[in-house]
């Protein structure tokens, strides 16, 4: 896009300098992305360009190797149960928030966000202590509930968001037109909330996949999830499979992204918000 | 040490105890060398006063050989730290189940035997230099990315919105891939030899900074304060663009023509007239920023080296390398505190119905 044919030329100056500048920070957000890539399929152990040749063999190593393998597959157990779990208990709060007679509103609301504003490791650090005392380290609901704690939050936020808009009439319409409150949740209030719950959902899913720091706290040194693995990895001795893992994540994170992208364009068709 | 603490619990802390509290003390000591906890009783003490495991431990060995009284002697002449009114009035603090000494240690305070609060001498402040470098580093990446993202939010606020939805993704890919795997893409391009080095050499930074002399030869990034910043800054900015995007997208850009209409020249228009109303979003962005920032822990650790570790590096080690339960707990009700004062002010100022998700 040209400046406007009026500007002057000052005006011209700081409208390309504005682009050019926007553009190299665009870069730097995006770069470390791109770059970490390409670097996956390189067939030498080193991390530099140009690269001598290409191959999957960390590709292959990351699929084949059994901790690798064992680390995946106990991250999406997590993320699965943490994504059931925090989604029900957010989405259940985010209905009691909206109601308009409950009181002390505003600080409830603040306790739930609270886990996703206190550093991570604080929060870790009172579950280990607190389920040290029932002696829940190092088992998979102890890192389920304490994922769901981190988790919830992005759920309770993204729900109010969709319930914000929602017309309460169409409870009463259902409600006068004879149907139980069970049956107008499910057949009003479900459908129409659907999508930030899914979105919700996908957060929650993100949230746990990623967590580290309460995982390095209060699980058992056998159970070694995805982020985990890779933490000790760069800690110890960086191999390149640990590219091909990022690359991995960073595909399964666009995936969501698009998802989460589509579900909010169509919610904002559907209600006519531009 | 029950009977040594029942002892002392009516000692007015002038005098070294007498004779009854030493006996106490004696056959508590042989317990303790019975069971191996004497060690863990001089650990306790040790954080108080340097040196006392060790003389607790000696002292619990040799009074094991000594069948009879006089006590008193018997174990000052083991170690005369026995004689000294500090070691006991240490003892008497220790023995309560609560204890301001931890939380008063990690803000370099110490409580004097008399019971007042002093600093502590110099040479042993270390945790108010940790607290200042964890504020330090989360001031300075909180103002680069406003200095980075402030633009790019207003571009993307007043393009057509087709290509600012475009251009939106290349911020939020980010936003959503995970910060492990961020801090990992750093630490592993900016290793010697690694990507970043090699495109500072290409570009002529490398060549650059020899000639003005701030480098000799090649740079040398990984484990820096500024490979911290750099992926801190990274990381962060989407946190600090998103919230003056969404303000900047409320504003009609009717006030800005009103204001050029009024023969306003353009930088004037925009100090005075738009400027003012992105403010909320820029403290909402600032403000969820700079409490990130306070609670970094993975970026540090990785691509940081030691110098570079932040409060929440410190409690981890003190949790898992020393088993200090005390410091980290107080560590961490330091940080806590502090995250949780800037929230309030966030959630006056901004509200946290208004955060927002992408």
């Amino acid at each position: 896009m040209a400046a406007p044919p009026y500007a002057t030329r000052s005006e011209v100056v700081a409208h390309y300098g504005l682009r050019v500048y926007v553009g190299l920070v665009l870069l730097f957000l995006i770069a470390p992305i791109l770059a970490i890539m390409p670097l996956s399929f390189n067939s030498e152990t080193f991390f530099s360009y140009p690269m001598p040749g290409y191959s999957l063999r960390w590709y292959d190593d990351f699929f084949t190797n059994n901790r690798w393998q064992s680390a995946l597959r106990l991250s999406l157990v997590l993320a699965f149960l943490t994504t059931l779990l925090s989604t029900t208990l957010g989405t259940l709060a985010a209905l009691g928030l909206v109601r308009g007679n409950l009181p002390w509103r505003a600080t409830i609301m603040a306790v739930l966000i609270s886990p996703m504003v206190v550093p991570i490791i604080i929060s870790a650090i009172g579950m280990f202590f607190f389920y040290a005392k029932l002696n829940m380290l190092g088992t998979l609901p102890g890192l389920v509930l304490a994922h769901t704690a981190l988790a919830t939050p992005f759920v309770v936020i993204t729900v109010t968001a969709t319930l914000s808009s929602f017309d309460k009439t169409l409870m009463r319409a259902g409600e006068s037109l004879g149907a139980s409150p069970t049956w107008v949740f499910f057949k009003v209030v479900l459908p129409l909330i659907l999508p930030g719950m899914i979105s919700g959902a996908l957060f929650a899913f993100v949230t746990s996949f990623d967590e580290v720091i309460a995982v390095l706290f209060i699980a058992g040194p056998e159970q070694r999830t995805l982020p985990r693995q890779m933490f000790s990895g760069i800690r110890e001795l960086i191999s390149p499979t640990i590219t091909a893992a990022a690359s991995v994540l960073i595909v399964i994170s666009t995936l969501l992204l698009v998802a989460v992208e589509l579900l909010r364009r169509r919610s904002e068709r559907l209600r006519g918000v531009r | 040490m029950p009977l040594t603490v029942a002892m002392i619990a009516d000692w007015d802390g002038k005098d070294v105890p007498g004779e009854e509290a030493f006996a106490a003390l004696a056959a508590d000591l042989k317990a303790a060398q019975k069971t191996r906890q004497a060690a863990l009783i001089g650990k306790r003490l040790n954080y108080e006063i340097p040196t006392l495991k060790s003389k607790v431990t000696v002292t619990a060995r040799k009074i094991e050989k000594v069948e009879t009284g006089p006590w008193k002697e018997a174990v000052i002449a083991i170690d005369p730290v026995w004689n000294q009114v500090e070691t006991w009035a240490t003892i008497k603090r220790a023995s309560s189940a609560y204890t301001p000494f931890y939380l008063l240690s990690v803000l370099d305070l110490k409580q004097e035997t008399s019971g007042s609060i002093v600093q502590v001498e110099d040479n042993r402040k270390i945790y108010r230099g940790i607290l200042w470098r964890t504020l330090g580093i989360s001031f300075l990446v909180t103002l680069l990315t406003l200095v980075l993202g402030y633009p790019v939010a207003y571009m993307l606020a007043t393009l057509p919105t087709r290509s600012a939805n475009i251009l939106l993704i290349l911020v939020l890919l980010p936003f959503w891939t995970s910060l492990l795997v961020r801090t990992t893409a750093w630490s592993i391009l900016l290793q010697d030899g690694g990507v970043v080095t090699q495109l500072m050499h290409v570009t002529g930074i490398t060549w650059l900074l020899n000639l003005v002399g701030v480098l000799d030869g090649e740079p040398s990034l990984y484990k820096t304060r500024f490979s911290t910043v750099l992926a801190m800054t990274h990381i962060q900015l989407p946190f600090t663009l998103l919230p003056i995007y969404s303000v900047m997208k409320t504003i009609s850009p009717s006030y800005m023509r009103a204001a050029r209409s009024l023969g306003a020249k353009p930088a004037y228009a925009y100090w005075k007239v738009y400027m003012p109303q992105t403010l909320p979003g820029v403290a909402a962005g600032c403000l969820l920023t700079f409490i990130l920032c306070l609670g970094y822990y993975i970026t540090p650790a990785l691509v940081g080296g030691p110098t570079d570790n932040m409060i929440a590096g410190f409690i981890d080690s003190a949790m898992n390398s020393e088993g200090n339960w005390g410091r980290a707990s107080a560590l961490g009700v330091v940080l806590l505190a502090a995250t949780l004062i800037l929230y309030y002010v966030y959630n006056k100022l901004v509200g946290i119905d208004k955060m927002k998700l992408g």
